[in-house]
């Protein structure tokens, strides 16, 4: 089947990702991980910038258990994260198409997990 | 969807708590097998959340099967706190509540019963049904001044007669694509970290979607949330000035005269004279020896004379052109000359007093900043302002939310697509009594209100806002002046960890009172010092409807545990026993009752889950003033006194409190209390929301608790390291009231001279035997916050604006929780009911 062909990834537009932590427990349940443990993680950075100014960035990152959700997609669904995410901001599909969705968009981050 | 199990079935329901705690809306699609939850998802057919869903949402797996959740009902059997209890049959736990109320009712007045409940979730219809049942008017929302929501809304109600929200299509099934929706060009978020939570009945991430459609945010704040990240403007106000700054921004869109004057000419009382010699409204009484109070006085310009306001035919008797602006001198009914001002000259006279530059001595925010501010903000079209619980945790709440109101009428927003649109009650269901509105369950007879505590000494309360007013209501129990307290029925609501403010008199008072219940999914300090308690159910767990704005939603029983039963059963069979002549048999009827307007049954509105009212219905937006859809009457205008947006409030005159806007300093500012805060450096705020939990929920939630695993004091790095703390290290809260225990977060999400305690901290996982209530009085920040400062009105307390100072713990102690910790520990009185359990988490 075609999809043992592609490489699947995850665009996160973290312009909008609010830090809400959807994506992990999202996941958690899907996958059914204790407490801790998900295929994401969301960081949280709070960048200096000059003038006493910074800004605020949370950065969803795939772990270790991170399995793009394999099953879900089969079914048609999106993965756990994708769909859940309170803030929309998590895309899944074929790294070239979201490579090219990258373009002329701002603060995106795309993530091939293991 | 399908499962790949055939015997997984699909439900489709609401979320409104018990479970994820929060104000629901969301459409979930719960997957149940053999009778039990096995997973949860958004629907995304569903317009309100599109098939998101938030962790406490997702977590309900978690919190459903909890191994600590109460599962019988139980009795006391040593002493209050002492943490021993006997299940017992609800049977017997009916007989027992029965019978000792009717006799404390008997011996001390149907008034001696509080019914106290929590946040906007789905107990307010069947606290009333039970307090009402009873004969007592006193249903309190726990809270110090009532403090959250409540005093916006009875605020709304007062000036402009109904509620508005920011517009994100919420009423509309096709919400951002439906036409007749606007996107706001910009979104003031005041007070509102939206982001992390859902409170007020929106839901939060809207702000989100609309921003990337292209919408600009003005962040006020006084963290730098990821709002204010992202803002045009972000304007750092000091806690507790809000009112000065929303009284800066009205100077600025006045001065530069930025406002809709058509609107202000056609829609609010500002042409309405005031006399000057007593500063109150000229009513048609004053003028004519026969006339109306209830009638109000303009200048008409092309008579050069008064003309008469008529509020019940809501016109004038011949065409009328009123002066906006100017002084008149008027005739009155005894012969008596006298001059009179407009409305708008005399709220101009009171804004006059805020220039940007006497703002910012007041607020910290800079003057240039808030004109730029103001200026985005009026020149957007369309624009709206969201407001959080900032606004109620200041005893000036009335005040602020008047001058932000006026702001977003005078610009032109009002219900207006884009705008502050009306939140009306969909088909106009509304199943109790909510501030502004008078619903299906009611109290029999209007005399059995006379009682209600804060009735008599707050207007507001006696008017608009249906419930006991809380401070008062801790007092009366210690004072037990005019009347004694001799039952608390407490149902979904912890007064002691999260509503409570000064957590040792909470614990006092529920002590002293002789019969105590307490209604819940978990065991808390409140428990603790219970008589009775009864297992409550989560949402998937019940039949109900929820009626909060648009759309008009149900929840569906889907499961079971144990002998977990839904609160409006528990309370309807109780009502029953305690009125010989309640009108309903079965809560089918009631429920029918209560969505009647609808045109539905409620079998018939369950099994679609949801509706939307049709367009020309009330409930449905937008621009109702001018269709005639906000009155009983039918006539254009505004449910208030005038018919209008009142600039200047005949309601609030009424009541003996200021009827225009103006700033007053919080109890405990730098600038009320230089000497406290010569001790107290630090202004100390509270009540920021994690996304893990909902208030003082869900600490017992093994995925939500890794998300958020300790008390956390946000401080900013650069007053950390002044006072030898580093990141991560565990620091003393103190000020007047006492200490409390938190771990530093060193960061720049507060300015140097603020700090950031969460709130409504307990540890399930301890010992919950008084005194030590699972450590609600180590690590809460309500424990060193007052009560009894609500403002003027009762309403608003000083939650946010207090001060404190910080200091590193002398002996490092052991972290208060690890991961694993709340597996292993059991509160004594869940150990004996606690079910053996295989392990509720494989390791993948």
């Amino acid at each position: 089947m075609a999809e043992e062909k592609t490489d699947y990834g995850l665009l996160i537009n973290y312009e909008y990702c609010t830090g809400c932590f959807t994506c992990m427990i999202a996941c958690s349940q899907e996958h059914n991980w204790p407490a801790g443990m998900a295929g994401m993680k969301v960081i949280e950075v709070m960048e200096d910038l000059p003038k006493d100014k910074a800004y605020l960035a949370y950065i969803p990152f795939p772990t270790e258990l991170c399995v793009l959700c394999a099953g879900r997609v089969k079914k048609g669904l999106k993965p756990a994260c994708v769909q859940h995410c309170m803030a929309a901001c998590i895309t899944h599909g074929p790294i070239e198409e979201l490579a090219k969705e990258m373009k002329g968009k701002k603060r995106t981050v795309l993530w091939k997990p293991r | 969807m399908s499962g790949k199990d055939s015997d997984v079935q699909i439900f489709r329901t609401t979320v409104w708590s018990g479970g994820p705690g929060c104000h629901g809306g969301c459409g979930v699609l719960a997957h149940v097998k053999e009778g039990k939850l096995v997973k949860i998802e958004g629907d995304p057919d569903h317009p309100w959340n599109q098939g998101r869903l938030c962790v406490r949402g997702l977590a309900m797996t978690q919190i459903i099967d909890h191994p600590d959740r109460i599962r019988y009902p139980m009795k006391r059997v040593g002493e209050r706190g002492e943490d021993k209890w006997k299940r017992i049959s609800w049977e017997e736990a009916f007989d027992t509540i029965e019978t000792k109320m009717k006799a404390l009712r008997d011996e001390f007045g149907p008034e001696s019963g509080v019914f106290i409940m929590g946040t906007g979730r789905d107990i307010g219809a069947w606290i009333c049904m039970l307090a009402y049942a009873y004969g007592s008017p006193n249903v309190a929302f726990g809270l110090s001044g009532n403090a959250c929501y409540g005093p916006r809304v009875s605020a709304c109600a007062t000036f402009q007669g109904d509620y508005s929200v920011f517009d994100a299509g919420q009423w509309l099934p096709k919400r951002y694509e439906d036409p007749r929706f606007k996107l706001p060009e910009t979104i003031m978020v005041w007070g509102y970290n939206i982001g992390a939570c859902c409170p007020d009945n929106l839901f939060g991430h809207w702000i989100i979607d609309m921003m990337k459609k292209g919408t600009k945010i003005i962040s006020v704040d006084p963290r730098f949330t990821w709002f204010a990240s992202r803002a045009e403007h972000w304007l750092q106000l000091r806690p507790g000035s809000e009112a000065a700054l929303a009284m800066g921004f009205l100077n600025v869109v006045i001065n530069e005269n930025l406002y809709d004057k058509e609107f202000v000419e056609k829609w609010t009382n500002a042409p309405h004279l005031i006399r000057e010699d007593t500063n109150k409204i000229l009513r048609e009484s004053h003028l004519i020896k026969d006339g109306s109070e209830e009638n109000f006085i303009v200048w008409d310009e092309t008579a050069k004379a008064t003309a008469i306001w008529n509020t019940t035919e809501m016109a004038f008797a011949n065409s009328v052109k009123p002066a906006l602006s100017g002084r008149f001198k008027v005739t009155l009914a005894d012969g008596k000359k006298l001059w009179c001002r407009t409305a708008w000259d005399s709220l101009l006279k009171e804004v006059e007093k805020y220039s940007p530059d006497e703002v910012e001595k007041i607020t910290w925010v800079k003057a240039d900043d808030l004109r730029k501010a103001a200026r985005l903000y009026a020149t957007s079209k369309p624009a709206s302002i969201q407001w959080g619980e900032a606004i109620d945790m200041s005893p000036n709440v009335t005040p602020t939310a008047h001058a932000l109101l006026i702001l977003w009428n005078i610009t032109g927003n009002n219900d207006v697509p884009g705008g502050n649109v009306i939140a009306r009650y969909a088909y106009d269901v509304v199943a109790y009594a909510l501030p502004g509105a008078k619903g299906v369950i009611k109290l029999k007879d209007q005399a059995l209100d006379e009682p209600r505590i804060g009735a008599d000494r707050y207007g507001v309360f006696k008017n608009f806002y249906w419930r006991a007013q809380t401070d008062v209501t801790l007092e009366q129990i210690f004072t037990e002046k005019p009347y004694p307290i001799k039952s608390l029925w407490i149902q979904a609501a912890n007064p002691l960890g999260a509503l409570g403010m000064d957590l040792k008199q909470w614990r006092e008072a529920l002590k002293k009172v002789d019969f105590v219940v307490h209604t819940d999914l978990f065991m808390t300090a409140t428990s603790q010092l219970a008589d009775i308690v009864l297992p409550a159910a989560t949402f998937l767990e019940k039949d109900s409807v929820r009626s909060w704005w648009v759309p008009l939603q149900t929840m569906k029983k889907i499961v079971t545990v144990d002998e977990c039963k839904p609160d409006p059963e528990i309370n309807f069979e109780l009502a029953k026993r305690f009125d010989p002549d309640f009108q309903y048999k079965d809560l089918n009827e009631i429920l029918d009752a209560i969505v009647e307007p609808s045109g539905m049954t409620f079998k018939q509105l369950q099994d679609q889950v949801y509706s939307y009212p049709p367009e020309g219905h009330p409930s449905h937006p937008y621009r109702r003033y001018e269709k005639g859809l906000l009155r009983k009457d039918k006539k254009q205008g505004f449910q208030t006194p005038s018919g209008k947006v009142e600039l200047y409030s005949v309601h609030r005159e009424n009541w003996g409190m200021e009827a225009l806007p103006l700033h007053e300093e919080p109890p405990f500012s730098p600038i009320r209390r230089p000497d406290l805060f010569k001790e107290y450096p630090l202004l100390l705020n509270t009540g920021r929301r994690s996304p893990a939990f909902f208030n003082s929920e869900h600490r017992q939630i093994p995925w939500l608790r890794a998300l958020d695993p300790d008390p956390t004091l946000e401080i900013h790095p650069e007053t950390a390291a002044s006072l030898g703390i580093g990141n991560g290290e565990w620091v003393i809260v103190e000020n007047w009231m006492g200490k409390v225990r938190y771990k530093a977060k060193a960061t720049k999400a507060v300015p140097r001279w603020m700090v950031m305690a969460a709130h409504g901290w307990w540890f399930p996982e301890r010992n919950g035997k008084d005194p030590e209530l699972y450590g609600i009085f180590e690590s809460n920040v309500n424990h060193i916050t007052p009560m009894g400062y609500q403002g003027k009105d009762g309403l608003g307390a000083p939650i946010k604006n207090l001060l404190c100072k910080v200091y590193k713990e002398a002996s490092a102690q052991e972290p208060l929780w690890v991961p694993g910790d709340m597996e292993k520990k059991k509160p004594a009185a869940r150990q004996a009911q606690a079910k053996k359990k295989k392990g509720e988490h494989h390791n993948g």
